[in-house]
């Protein structure tokens, strides 16, 4: 009565696609072992991690994502990517990324296209700058958000300012800028 | 509808004393008519800045980034309240307050300053409602909640996180303070402490509450210059 759907399923002996990101595990499960491996070893190479010992001092740009648990000062510029700050990372810089999730320490403003997202035990002395801003509970924040709208966002490029407090870039905007007439 | 279901109804309602509860997330949720209005007078500008002095809430910088798509500026004065009580430094609080906010004269749009002032006495409160006075803008608005119940003795002290649920209803989900609330705050001082600002709207909730929201008049022009930056 119930016909299995085999559609996803990969022909014995042939190696599955490696896919884009990682497979769920009910997905895994139907996976030939060796191509198994090669996924792992890929998403292994795709995500970079910065150990605790790491001291990083100046810019740190790259094009795949990366978690820091070492401590960084300077500027982190991760434009289409994922920076995750692992709990023992600690980070005096300002940051620029796709999505930042912060679990560590982030002392600087953080500028993300997607989504800035401080978990339980994450703190952040610093301006935030994206369009979806999420914050634990037991997370620490100190600074100001700044959430675009989707229309502003376009007329509002955030320029890369260097680090700092929270205070720091909210008083070097003109007071003018924000206190324009309404314009919707 | 018979009489015993009104009873029965009103058992379900919320309990007051369950608002002790710390960090429950069934909270009672508390009706509000003051933030609306606070809400819509800052609608009509474009990225309006909002100085918030309660604790962080994710849920609320979502909510007024999404609905004003204003800059939010958290500044935690109940962890200052804490501190000092804590340090033993409570009578410093008002020379703190009076260097506490470094940004210019009239740079901010709205403040919510949710019930920081029930727990502040009057030498500590002049001087924070006076910085805020400061740096709120010419027709900025200024939300504040007053208690106007005396603070039960013996309850354990808490602060409150004023959770937005929406415009019109709040989440208070209590936390431990080191610092009860102090004897309410009488109107005319309430008036007094914020000169020149003007209160436009007052609602006294039967939650024990009063909810007021001052303008600053677009006549006054306040030009003294920031205070230091405090160290952090």
């Amino acid at each position: 009565m119930w016909k299995r759907d085999e559609a996803v399923k990969p022909a014995s002996g042939q190696p599955a696609p490696t896919p884009a990101v990682p497979p769920a595990p009910s997905q895994q499960a139907s996976t030939p072992a060796a191509p198994q491996t090669d996924v792992r070893r890929q998403i292994e190479r795709d995500v970079v991690n910065i150990g605790k010992s790491v001291v990083i001092k100046g810019e740190l740009n790259g094009s795949e994502d990366l978690t820091i648990e070492g401590h960084v000062e300077g500027k982190i510029e991760l434009k289409d990517h994922v920076l995750t700050i692992g709990p023992n990372g600690k980070i005096k810089a300002a940051v620029f990324a796709k999505s930042v999730i912060v679990l560590g320490e982030v002392n600087g403003n953080v500028t993300a296209s997607e989504k800035v997202d401080i978990r339980d035990g994450g703190a952040v002395d610093g301006d935030i700058v994206s369009p979806r801003v999420a914050i634990a509970e037991g997370a620490h924040f100190r600074g100001t958000v700044d959430m675009q709208k989707k229309g502003a966002q376009s007329g509002q490029q955030q320029k890369p300012s260097g680090q700092g407090g929270g205070q720091q870039q909210s008083q070097q905007q003109p007071v003018q800028q924000v206190a324009q007439p309404a314009g919707r | 509808m018979a009489l015993s279901d009104l009873f029965s109804r009103r058992r379900k309602e919320p309990d007051s004393d369950a608002a002790t509860d710390a960090g429950a997330a069934d909270s009672p949720v508390h009706p509000t008519k003051a933030l609306a209005k606070f809400l819509a007078s800052l609608a009509s500008r474009t990225q309006p800045r909002l100085l918030d002095l309660g604790p962080v809430v994710g849920s609320n910088v979502t909510f007024f980034g999404e609905q004003l798509g204003c800059k939010i500026l958290v500044e935690d004065l109940y962890k200052d309240i804490d501190r000092h009580v804590r340090e033993g430094k409570i009578q410093e609080l008002p020379a703190f307050f009076a260097k506490r906010f470094p940004q210019d004269a009239g740079t901010v749009d709205g403040i919510l300053c949710w019930d920081v002032f029930d727990y502040l006495d009057k030498a500590a409160a002049t001087p924070l409602a006076q910085q805020l006075v400061r740096i709120l803008r010419p027709e900025g608005a200024l939300l504040a909640l007053f208690s106007t119940a005396e603070p039960a003795a013996g309850a354990a002290a808490t602060y409150t996180k004023h959770m937005v649920v929406d415009q019109s209803s709040l989440q208070h989900r209590p936390y431990p303070a080191a610092r009860g609330k102090q004897r309410p705050v009488l109107n005319r001082d309430i008036q007094r402490m914020f000169e020149p600002l003007r209160i436009t709207e007052q609602f006294l909730l039967k939650t024990n509450l009063r909810e007021v929201l001052f303008r600053k008049p677009a006549d006054t022009a306040d030009t003294s210059p920031a205070v230091p930056a405090p160290e952090r």
